[in-house]
């Protein structure tokens, strides 16, 4: 199997250029993650860099655009992809090295939206009370593993990463706004007001499509919005 | 010297869920915290962590902490120190109500109270039935926790220095410890962070191991630092292997799935642990359902082609409970088995997955060692917490739902016992030039240039010896000829080289750097499995294949200095309650 390999590290090269790498057919399983012929590659050129750790899809570390997606590479299954592989660090922020992104960015975002419980009732000995259905409603919010695949395929985040929050950010927001123990509703959605920070979000749904988690950002920009609206009148 | 400096109150090496709640009780009382972690916190090894966490509220069946604390002692094989766990297992319940203030969106009841399930080892009235006594978020509990965690620390403007990696803890010539050297990964500068105190909560080395459940980055950075450091490690041959790792992948299938009504068969369809556990079946300990596991591919009952693995079954369990309760382990089999949970059983086999042992620790999360006046002094300025610590709550056997619980109640023990050292030590002592530069040669050592052996190829080879020779079932010949191929490699490292040089990202470096610290953990683990002639908790000999209290009933402390084992007694003394003394173990 052949790769084609997004390379540049500042210290040694003065523009990015693509390397070719290849594996030997018999030298991985049919069932390997692309994350698995990565770390191949990597003993034959130790100078290749991406960042790396759980290996199942959970932490979020291995986001990477493969074939013109974003996706994770340690839940890419290696015989689904078509040969050559061409892999690109995620689109739309700057590269530190090879396949590793500065996200500053997109955590700025995220902390931008006070992505953090807010209930300034006096604290009950024991749990907040939430009903089953209640807690239904964060399902599909919660998952989100910070892996950045859906700000970094979304054109207004390109354009404007300093001004959008980016859909990440966005399903944090609702994710607190859902939140029958949250009391800062007021607060978020003015946080959230302005031509740009929320309502640059045009639909395009590539956040739905990359999301390897399965998870819905368009749908909760319009909830944002639906709630926005109900407030207002 | 041209390294510049930044003086904290406190400096925290790792972003999981241990160091993440001591930061964020340091934070609410103001205490200035810079927390290091080699990768952004969310992606720390808590976010695997799937069952849940372990408190007696009694949301589900009737429970309190002391039977809570009676299964951990049993789990324990007798080798957990009782002070500590009953402190534990009373903080609990408190503990996790203040996770769900935090915002952690636990599963629930009908009646709005956070739901609780079924775990292995658990019981009711001190041995009797089967309690409920997990409380979960679906199955993905670990990543609540952390991203709740991390979150509160955002609010409480926590300093962090994300993706930078510690090199080694500095100290004073009094044996004090006052901070670590630090490289910023992607810039390569190297940073000392002074501090009046330093927690190390930089989680467990499943890495040691070729097929384990852990993340790529869990390689015992914070034992290998202590141990450099001249503390000792303390029963390290406690090395938990996971029942249901998908085999030959090592990918984790949460014991919440049998907890849900899942069980194991074996080639015949028998449900082969009514034989090893008549009364609890496939939530005994997973020392036990582990250990069966292995004997029934041995003997020859083994499923698939190669007999080598067992079937985890869940057919006949109502697949909208299984969506509902387990949607990320269903995930995880259809993308690494190719199997639906809901259709058809999934292979598993046991696999590393937890480090019992540790940096010793009391209860209040202050690092103890030999020094001149018995076993257990405190090393001053130095704290631990999670699982690179060894309080010990988990002695021989860890319960699941007790780690999460671990990281929460001792991150926060520790983080107020560092608030209490800081009021009384308002200033940082002088950190001399001279005593950054052992931290500073581990680093520059890597610059060498020319040929050498690869570190991708002595890791493989480590992790393959470690797997042979320190598996689920141990003898004296094997341990003894992995002793000295673990020592073979150790005498390879000087000549191993990186060909990457660059400052920028170097991850190579990074993996180095890494390799030296599996290299030490690995030695300190079955060193100390070589010495323990007895079966306990996960560590099984054949040759010794009883517990035996009159020799055994102490903690083995790994020296790194001398390449020796010591051992100290167990605390079997609790705070208020009687003391639990051994008894058989059987569930």
């Amino acid at each position: 199997m052949q790769f084609s390999i997004y390379r540049y590290n500042p210290d040694t090269d003065e523009q990015p250029r693509m390397q070719t790498f290849e594996l030997a057919d018999g030298e991985l399983d049919r069932e390997v993650m692309l994350l698995d012929a990565l770390l191949a590659l990597k003993t034959q050129d130790e100078t290749l860099s991406f960042r790396r750790s759980c290996g199942e899809g959970v932490c979020g570390s291995d986001g990477m655009n493969v074939n013109g997606t974003n996706r994770l590479a340690c839940i890419t299954p290696l015989f689904s992809l078509k040969s050559p592989v061409v892999i690109n660090p995620m689109p739309g922020l700057p590269v530190i090295r090879d396949l590793v992104v500065d996200m500053e960015q997109f955590y700025h975002q995220y902390r931008a939206v006070k992505p953090y419980l807010i209930n300034n009732d006096p604290e009950p000995e024991v749990e907040y009370l939430q009903s089953p259905g209640e807690r239904d409603r964060l399902d599909g919010l919660y998952e989100c593993i910070l892996c950045g695949c859906c700000s970094t395929s979304c054109p207004s985040f390109w354009w404007n990463p300093d001004k959008f929050l980016g859909p990440a950010a966005l399903l944090q927001s609702w994710r607190f706004l859902a939140d029958s123990r949250d009391q800062a509703t007021d607060e978020r959605l003015a946080g959230l007001d302005g031509p740009f920070r929320l309502f640059r979000c045009h639909t395009i749904m590539n956040c739905v499509e990359v999301c390897p988690k399965g998870l819905n950002p368009t749908r909760a920009i319009g909830r944002i919005k639906e709630l926005m609206v109900k407030r207002s009148v | 010297m041209d390294i510049p400096r930044r003086q904290f109150d406190t400096l925290i090496i790792g972003a999981g869920g241990g160091g993440l709640r001591a930061a964020l009780q340091l934070s609410q009382a103001d205490a200035r915290v810079a927390v290091v972690s080699k990768v952004f916190p969310t992606r720390s090894h808590t976010v695997a962590a799937q069952g849940g966490v372990n408190a007696a509220l009694a949301n589900v069946r009737p429970d309190n902490w002391h039977w809570h604390m009676f299964d951990t002692v049993k789990g324990s094989d007798y080798l957990g120190d009782q002070d500590a766990i009953e402190y534990m297992c009373r903080a609990a319940p408190k503990a996790v109500y203040e996770l769900e203030h935090f915002g952690v969106p636990f599963s629930r009841l009908e009646d709005g109270r956070i739901y609780q399930r079924q775990f292995g080892g658990q019981s009711m009235n001190f041995g009797g039935e089967q309690a409920a006594r997990t409380c979960a978020a679906a199955d993905r509990t670990g990543h609540a926790i952390l991203q709740s965690l991390y979150q509160q620390n955002i609010r409480a403007k926590t300093h962090f220095f994300d993706e930078y990696f510690a090199i080694d803890l500095l100290n004073h010539q009094d044996g004090s410890f006052l901070g670590a050297l630090v490289l910023n990964i992607a810039t390569g500068e190297k940073l000392v962070i002074e501090a009046k105190t330093t927690l190390l909560a930089t989680g467990g080395a499943g890495q040691i191991f070729r097929n384990n459940t852990n993340a790529l980055i869990n390689t015992g950075d914070g034992m290998a630092m202590a141990l450099r450091a001249g503390v000792p490690l303390q029963d390290m041959e406690f090395f938990q292997f996971h029942p249901t790792g998908i085999a030959g992948k090592g990918m984790l299938l949460s014991e919440g799935a049998r907890g849900e009504g899942g069980y194991l068969i074996n080639c015949d369809g028998e449900r082969f642990m009514e034989r090893y556990a008549p009364q609890a079946k496939d939530l005994a300990s997973r020392d036990v359902v582990s250990r069966a596991i292995t004997t029934e591919v041995r003997e020859g009952r083994g499923c698939g082609p190669d007999k080598d693995h067992v079937l985890l079954t869940l057919e006949h369990i109502d697949s909208a409970v299984v969506r509902k309760r387990l949607p990320a382990i269903r995930d995880l089999a259809l993308t690494f088995a190719n199997v639906d949970i809901c259709d058809a059983p999934v292979p598993v086999f046991p696999t590393a997955h937890y480090t019992m042992g540790g940096i010793p620790t009391n209860r209040f999360g202050e690092v103890v060692a030999p020094i001149e006046h018995g076993p257990e002094e405190n090393v001053p300025g130095l704290y631990a917490a999670g699982e690179c610590a060894c309080v010990s709550v988990h002695g021989g056997n860890r319960l699941g739902g007790n780690s999460l619980l671990d990281i929460i109640v001792f991150g926060r023990a520790a983080g107020n016992q560092i608030i209490e050292f800081l009021g009384e030590n308002r200033y940082h002592k002088p950190l001399q030039d001279d005593r950054i530069e052992p931290a500073l040669q581990r680093l520059e050592r890597w610059n060498n240039r020319g040929e050498g052996e690869s570190v991708a190829a002595l890791r493989k080879e480590l992790t393959k010896t470690m797997e042979e020779h320190c598996g689920v079932f141990r003898t004296e010949e094997v341990l003894g000829e992995g002793v000295s191929k673990v020592h073979a490699l150790q005498q390879r490292m000087p000549d191993a080289r990186i060909r990457d040089h660059s400052q920028v990202f170097n991850t190579a470096r990074i993996e180095a750097l890494e390799l030296e610290n599996l290299m030490d953990v690995a030695m300190a683990t079955i060193m100390s499995a070589h010495k323990r002639q007895e079966s306990r908790g996960a560590h099984s000999r054949s040759d010794f294949p009883e517990r035996d209290d009159v020799h055994w009933l102490r903690h083995s402390l790994y020296h790194k200095a001398s390449n020796t084992v010591d051992y100290k007694p167990v605390r079997m003394k609790p705070l208020t309650v009687d003391t639990f003394p051994p008894k058989p173990r059987t569930y």
